[in-house]
This record gives structure tokens, C-alpha cells and sequence, in this order.
């Protein structure tokens, strides 16, 4: 690493500086706080699936083998609240991160001392939540959700809404910065209306953690002073309300939901265009869909909760409210196609990536049509079909958009190409697994198996065993990842040319690669020509 | 839709309901409102299977005959009004039939009135407790229980129990888990309401036969209905998690002919005559379900 940092930095006034500590603990540059941010997400990633595999290892037939019942509930709630908080949100503020500020021509984020301090609030965060596992009481297990009055039992309580408040700070203070950035810094003539999608998503996005990110640390602290301080907002002994907790947690919950796969969305259309060397087809639409699915987001949250019992009039509002997503989200996919369309396509790795993540995210909408269909939800609500559908949005959706964002900018960041052999086994072995894993689900949930169950009739047991074969699988192949990560940055020989790809437009790939330590010092002159969706006013 | 039929046919009318190994779709159900699920999931799943093969299908070709190996070369354009027009216009007519199917459904559900019977369900950490309230109109008096799971479910339950899943039997059916001491006992061809509510943390009272699941949330009582159209065993689970045994507390409700329904439930008011008397009595109210419940804790 530290001959790294001081190899070919023949302008010490501009390089990286030479103490690793300073480089990495002290740092205030986009590209390396983007680097820690990537591999703080890499790590997460790999200690949320180890409790992910540890579940499926449970589930592998009927009867308990590996684990008390209490301690699997330990795990599904970990699991969800590493998975989400601690890789999917930071690997897209990573990327976001990083090429953000290369994207409209900045030369770096609007406020670079809170960047770093938004990444480093996060560790601490984790280590606090995940210290539960090695404190007596426990660690939380009553879900992600943390619904009263169940997570109110749990001993650790204190510990989590500590570390969800740390998390909510820092999604806060990265939004700002992202919003701060793409209004303030773009390079003259990077007009909002000729931003890539990717910025655009990332815009979005920041508006939404700003607005939902403090209502969770509201909820979160009405826990907390319900189990500690003798509030009874969620208490019905107390006069309070245990679905008050839920209408608040899901009115976080649902565009949380849109946080974690706009940027995604966004990603997509930088790649599909690349790769089909044709400009995105409809950019207005694109931005106007991402700022609908925004917008509606935010009255649609009571949609995971129609089995509580609500009037008849607010189960219908919610049901048309989600239905109404369905035409956005069309738009978007019918777009990417039509990307296609005329293109002339090649296929790597990035793209086959997010080809796999059109596919299979769609069918992770369809279901998600489905579920909005309230008789027909309550089937659905709480049982695996409700896993299988969100694991396709999460997984097949957010996940692999990040990998296909990685194995895109990779050679940008480390100035190595990645070896295309074994990045092609890597998402073979992913795409095949991935379904085994969760296609499954859908028929589990069918036939009645409820979710966040260690053990179940041995009627389900067929596809439980299918279901974890794939889980050891997919797990297995994400190993193939790290061996490619590795091998790109520090013993690839191939290296890597400013412009990538063939067909790959915009500002990102104007600077060297390894895009150096500094860039866009003096601003870019922007050729509309250049951008990645042409020029949209034609 | 045939494959379903076939499956109902194999597996005979005495297990129909409950599940089975290999199991792909929703049942039809055992109620008369339980078809509106099974048919909204069906007509929503064929919907997006053929949307699917359109739009997947596009890609596919678009995959096949654009690529640059076979000297494709990239077009310019990136807009047509029009085709956006239309993929966004054929969406909202679809949605639009969709939901007039659900909005009936569900309101058809949410109506509870004209009911021939009350039972009170109360979910407690980690069993169900069944209160009669009324039948036909006539209060019953001091009828109700708790239901947990059974103990051969639960001897083979415990970790490293040794004991085979498999074995735990009723009959011929496989019940791991989905058996209970004591079920749920009511009448076929009733329009029976269920008042919900939850005793310490929210539970969900679910059995899939009857179309829905509904949440049993301390402070609140819920209600819904069903009208349950032949004779036989339903079995369900908690869906809501609810602390370490949330998957030990499953449903089972039996449904029996009116006949043979009123002479069970002579049976248990007389034996509830000659127990003790319970502390308070029991009038349907929350003071009842206190008294009758063992102290939680």
C-alpha cells in the first residue's frame, strides 16, 4: 500500500501524502475517503453474508442443528441491518464518492473535512452494533424493523440506536455533501439537464436521506426512551401505540427502500449505454422516472403493513399509491431496452452484470406488483415470497449494480485492467446461483412458509435445501470477486487506457488512468458532443 | 391452473389445504372469500409473465441481432415520443384493471357484518388463546383455551434432539410443527368473525386456507371473518415474528358440521361448568382474557 501511494508522484505539491496514516485516517480526498468507503462496504458485505450463510446452513433441512432459536433471530436481524446500513448504502456513497465529482468536472466534494468525518463515524458504528454479539443479553433480534413492543425486550437496545443514530449522521452529512457538490461544483457549462443519469440518481438520492434519515432517528429514540425512561408512546398499557412505531418506521422504510436502488438505477444507465455504444434513449424521461419513483416513495410506506388491521379507505390509498410505481419503473426498463436496441453490443463484464440486473431486478418488480395487491398480500406479507422479492430487488437489483459499477471503474481507479476470464466466472457462477438461492423462495412462500423462522414442516424441505445449495454457492462465488479485486489493484500487468471502453463517454474518462490524485484542478471545457446521452436538446 | 387441479386431485380433498412438498402456487383455500387471493395472485402472476416474455423477449433479440461481432453499427437516435407514449399509456390500463379486481376483493373482506359468530383470538408469547364469544346470536359462557404446539412437535424440536422431523405424524399427514394440543373448533357454512388482539408483542394469526393473515397487536383488536365451506383440518403459523418461539406457535382449526359443532360446544360448556370457576367472569372483555392467562413474564 505505502509504496503505492508513493509510486510516480513526481508532484509532491499535488500527490497523495506519504504516511499511511494521514493518507488513509486523515484524508480529505474524494477518491481515497471513495476507496475506504468501497472496502468498508466489501467488508460489511462479507460479514453480513456470513451470517446469511450461517442461516441457510440452519435451514438446510427440517429440524434445529446449528442453533438456539434466539440466536437465529440474532442473525436475520444482523444480517438485514449490516446488509443495509453497513454495504449496500456505503458501497453507493463510495461510489458516489468517487466519481461524482469526476463526473461533472469538480475537483473534488463541496466539503472535504466532513467527508472524511462522514466515513469515519461509520466503523465505530458497527463495531458498536456488532459488539452486541459478545455482550450477555445479546445481541438485537427482533428484526431489522425493530417493531415494539418486541425489540423493546431485547438487552441491547441502547447499543443499536446509538449506532443507528452514528449511521443517520453520516448518511446526513454525505447527502449534504452530494447535494452541495452537484449544485455548486460542476464545471461551466455541465448544465443540471446534461449531468449523467448516475449524478442525477445520486441527487435524488441525497434528497431523500436528508428527508427520512432523521424521522428513523426519531422512531429509534422513542425506543429508546419507551424501554429506558418510562415514555409509553408505543406502549398501549401507557396510552401509545405499537403501529404508530411501524406508520413512522416505513414512512423511513420506503424511501430508504428507493435509496438503496436509485443510484442503482443510475449506474445502469451509464453502463448499458457504453456497452451498446448508443446514447441513452429518453434522458429527460430517465430523470423525470427517478424523481417520480422519488416523490411517490414517500406515500406509499403503509403498503408493508396491510395485514395490521388498517381502515378499508387507507388500504385502498396505498394499494393505487404503489401501484402507480409500476409506470415509472416500466419506463425505465422499456428505456434500457431501447438503449439496446440499434446499439452495436459487446459484452463485458460490467454489462453482463447489468443485463443480469434488468432481468432479474424486473422480476423483482413483478413480484412487487403483486405484493401490492392487498387480498393478495395477505398471502404474501411476512412469509418467504416477501424474501424472495425483496432479495431480488436488493441482491440481483442494488448488489449487482454495484458489481457491475465496480468491474466498470475499476481500471479508472487502479489503472489496471481487471482479468476478464475470471470476472466472466465470477458472474456466471453469481447469476446462477443467485436464482437456485432465491427463485425458490417465491414457491415457499406460496405454500405458507413464514419468514424469520429457524425451523419449519418438512413439507417445505425440498426447496429449503435448494435454496441453501444455492446460498453456499452464491456465497462461494463472491470469493472469486475479492481474488479479482486483488489481482486488478496490486498484480494486474495489463494497464489500463484513459478512455477504457470503446463506446464510454464523459468527463470520467477524459483524466488518466489511475485518474490521478488530484483532478479537474482547472475546469473542464464540456463538449455536449461528449457527454454520455449525447446532446439531449436535439 | 390445470397443474393446480391436478395436484388437488392427487393429494386428495383431507390435505388439500395444507402443504405439501414440491409445492409451486397458492392454494385455492377452504373459505368462500379465499378464491380472491388465489385468483388475484394467478391473474397478476399471468400478467407478469407475459410482460415478461415481451419485454425480456425484446432484450433477447436486441442481445442477438445487435452485437458489434456481427458488425452492428450503432445507431443515433435516443428518442420516439410516440413508443413512450404507449409504454407508458398500456401500464395504467393494466394497473388500472388490477386494481378494480383488488378494490372488490378487499372490500368484500373488510365487511364483517352479518356474522353468526364471535370468537376471540389472543396471541401470547408463545400460543394462541381462543375465546367463544357468541353462536347464533346467543352468548356462550366460559368457553375458551389456550393452544400451543403439541409435544411430540415439540420434543423433536429441540436442537440436536435426535429425533426425525419426519416422524411426527397424525395419521398419514406429516405435522412437524404445524399440530397443536388443543385446535381451534368451529362450525362449516358460518360467517365467523374473529376479533384480534395480542397479549405482550404483536403476533399474526395466519392459516392460509382461510386467505389471509391478520396482526394480533397488544391494545388493538382487529377483526375479520371467515366461512369456512367443508369439514376438515386448516393448518396455519404465526407470521409476525415475535421473540425466540415464533416459529413453535402454529394454527390449527378444525372445521366440523353444525351438527356436530353444537354437540362439541354442549360439551365444553358443561365440562367448563363443573371445573372451578375462574376468578372473573368471562364476558368477552379484556378482564377475562387477564384472568384466564397464566402470568406472563
Amino acid at each position: 500500500m505505502s509504496y503505492a501511494a508513493t509510486h510516480d508522484q513526481h508532484d509532491d505539491h499535488h500527490g497523495a501524502p506519504k504516511s499511511f496514516f494521514q493518507r488513509w485516517c486523515m484524508s480529505t480526498n474524494h477518491k481515497d475517503i471513495g476507496t475506504l468507503y468501497l472496502i468498508f462496504a466489501l467488508t460489511m458485505f462479507f460479514i453480513g453474508g456470513s451470517f446469511a450463510m450461517v442461516i441457510r446452513a440452519e435451514l438446510f433441512k427440517p429440524g434445529l442443528q446449528l442453533v438456539q432459536p434466539y440466536f437465529f433471530n440474532e442473525l436475520t436481524t444482523l444480517h438485514g441491518l449490516v446488509m443495509i446500513f453497513g454495504a449496500i448504502m456505503p458501497a453507493f456513497v463510495g461510489l458516489g464518492n468517487w466519481m461524482i465529482p469526476l463526473m461533472v468536472g469538480a475537483p473534488d466534494m463541496a466539503l472535504p473535512r466532513m467527508n472524511n468525518l462522514s466515513f469515519w463515524i461509520l466503523p465505530f458504528a458497527f463495531i458498536l452494533m456488532l459488539s452486541t454479539l459478545f455482550l450477555p443479553g445479546g445481541a438485537p433480534a427482533g428484526g431489522w424493523t425493530m417493531y415494539p413492543p418486541l425489540s423493546l425486550q431485547g438487552g441491547s437496545l441502547a447499543y443499536v440506536v446509538f449506532a443507528i443514530h452514528l449511521m443517520g449522521i453520516s448518511s446526513i452529512m454525505g447527502a449534504i455533501n452530494i447535494i452541495a457538490t452537484i449544485l455548486n461544483m460542476r464545471a461551466p457549462g455541465m448544465d443540471l439537464l446534461k449531468m449523467p443519469v448516475f449524478v442525477w440518481s445520486w441527487l435524488i438520492t441525497a434528497f431523500l436521506l436528508i428527508a427520512v434519515m432523521p424521522v428513523l432517528a426519531g422512531a429509534v429514540t422513542m425506543l429508546l426512551t419507551d424501554k429506558y425512561f418510562g415514555t409509553s408512546f408505543f406502549n398501549p398499557g401507557g396510552g401509545g401505540d405499537p403501529v404508530l412505531y411501524q406508520h413512522i418506521f416505513w414512512f423511513f422504510g420506503h424511501p430508504e427502500v428507493y435509496i438503496m436502488i436509485l443510484p442503482a438505477f443510475g449506474i445502469i444507465s451509464e453502463i448499458v449505454p457504453t456497452f451498446a455504444r448508443k446514447p441513452i434513449f429518453g434522458y429527460k424521461a430517465m430523470v423525470f422516472a427517478l424523481a417520480c419513483i422519488a416523490f411517490l416513495s414517500f406515500i406509499v410506506w403503509a403498503h408493508h403493513m396491510f395485514a395490521v388491521g388498517m381502515p378499508l379507505g387507507a388500504d385502498l390509498f396505498f394499494m393505487y399509491a404503489t401501484m402507480l410505481i409500476a409506470v415509472p419503473t416500466g419506463v425505465k426498463v422499456f428505456n434500457w431496452v431501447a438503449t439496446m436496441w440499434g446499439g452495436s453490443m459487446t459484452f463485458e463484464t460490467p454489462m453482463l452484470f447489468a443485463i443480469a440486473f434488468i432481468i432479474l431486478f424486473t422480476i423483482g418488480g413483478f413480484s412487487g406488483l403483486m405484493l401490492a395487491l392487498v387480498p393478495a398480500d395477505f398471502q404474501y406479507q411476512d412469509t418467504f415470497f416477501v424474501v424472495a422479492h425483496f432479495h431480488y430487488v436488493l441482491v440481483t437489483g442494488a448488489l449487482f449494480a454495484i458489481i457491475a459499477a465496480a468491474y466498470y471503474w475499476l481500471p479508472k481507479w487502479t489503472g489496471n485492467m481487471y482479468n476478464e476470464f475470471w470476472a466472466k466466472v465470477h458472474f456466471w457462477n453469481s447469476v446462477i446461483w443467485v436464482n437456485v438461492l432465491f427463485f425458490p423462495q417465491h414457491f415457499l412462500g406460496l405454500a405458507g412458509m413464514p419468514r424469520r423462522i429457524p425451523d419449519y414442516n418438512v413439507a417445505f424441505a425440498n426447496f429449503n435445501m435448494v435454496s441453501s445449495i444455492g446460498g453456499f454457492l452464491f456465497g462461494a462465488s463472491q470469493l472469486i470477486f475479492i481474488g479479482v479485486l486483488i489481482h486488478c489493484a496490486f498484480f494486474s500487468k495489463k494497464k489500463a487506457a484513459d478512455r477504457v471502453w470503446e463506446g464510454a463517454k464523459g468527463l470520467e474518462w477524459t483524466v488518466p488512468s489511475p485518474a490521478p490524485h488530484h483532478t479537474f484542478s482547472v475546469p473542464p471545457v464540456i463538449h455536449d458532443e461528449e457527454l454520455a446521452h449525447g446532446n439531449v436538446h436535439a | 391452473m390445470a397443474a393446480a387441479g391436478l395436484a388437488l386431485a392427487t393429494f386428495g380433498s383431507a390435505v388439500q389445504a395444507n402443504p405439501h412438498p414440491w409445492q409451486l402456487n397458492m392454494e385455492r383455500g377452504a373459505s368462500t372469500w379465499s378464491h380472491v387471493p388465489y385468483d388475484l395472485n394467478n391473474i397478476s402472476l399471468w400478467v407478469c409473465v407475459v410482460i415478461g416474455v415481451l419485454v425480456f423477449g425484446a432484450m433477447f433479440v436486441a442481445m442477438f441481432r445487435f452485437r458489434k461481432s456481427r458488425g452492428a453499427v450503432a445507431e443515433k437516435w435516443a428518442h420516439n415520443t410516440a413508443l413512450e407514449v404507449v409504454w407508458t399509456t398500456i401500464p395504467v390500463l393494466i394497473l388500472i384493471t388490477l386494481a378494480y379486481l383488488a378494490t372488490g376483493g378487499l372490500t368484500s373482506w373488510a365487511d364483517t357484518t352479518g356474522s353468526q359468530m364471535t370468537v376471540k383470538v389472543t396471541g401470547y408469547q408463545w400460543k394462541w388463546r381462543y375465546d367463544y364469544v357468541s353462536y347464533m346470536g346467543k352468548p356462550i359462557d366460559k368457553v375458551g383455551f389456550m393452544s400451543k404446539l403439541d409435544k411430540q412437535s415439540d420434543y423433536t424440536r429441540q436442537l440436536d434432539s435426535g429425533m426425525d422431523p419426519y416422524a411426527v405424524k397424525v395419521g398419514d399427514e406429516q405435522t412437524y410443527l404445524l399440530n397443536v394440543d388443543k385446535p381451534l373448533v368451529v362450525p362449516v357454512d358460518t360467517k365467523i368473525r374473529f376479533v384480534i388482539t395480542g397479549g405482550d408483542v404483536i403476533h399474526s394469526w395466519w392459516v392460509p386456507a382461510l386467505g389471509w393473515k391478520l396482526d394480533a397487536i397488544p391494545g388493538i383488536v382487529n377483526a375479520a371473518w371467515t366461512n369456512i365451506k367443508e369439514p376438515g383440518t386448516y393448518r396455519g403459523q404465526c407470521a409476525e415474528l415475535c421473540g425466540q418461539d415464533h416459529g413453535f406457535m402454529p394454527i390449527v382449526v378444525v372445521a366440523k358440521s353444525k351438527a356436530d359443532f353444537a354437540k362439541w360446544l354442549a360439551e365444553q360448556e358443561a365440562a367448563s361448568g363443573k371445573s372451578l370457576p375462574p376468578p372473573a367472569p368471562i364476558d368477552g372483555g379484556a378482564a377475562a382474557t387477564a384472568a384466564a392467562t397464566p402470568p406472563q413474564g
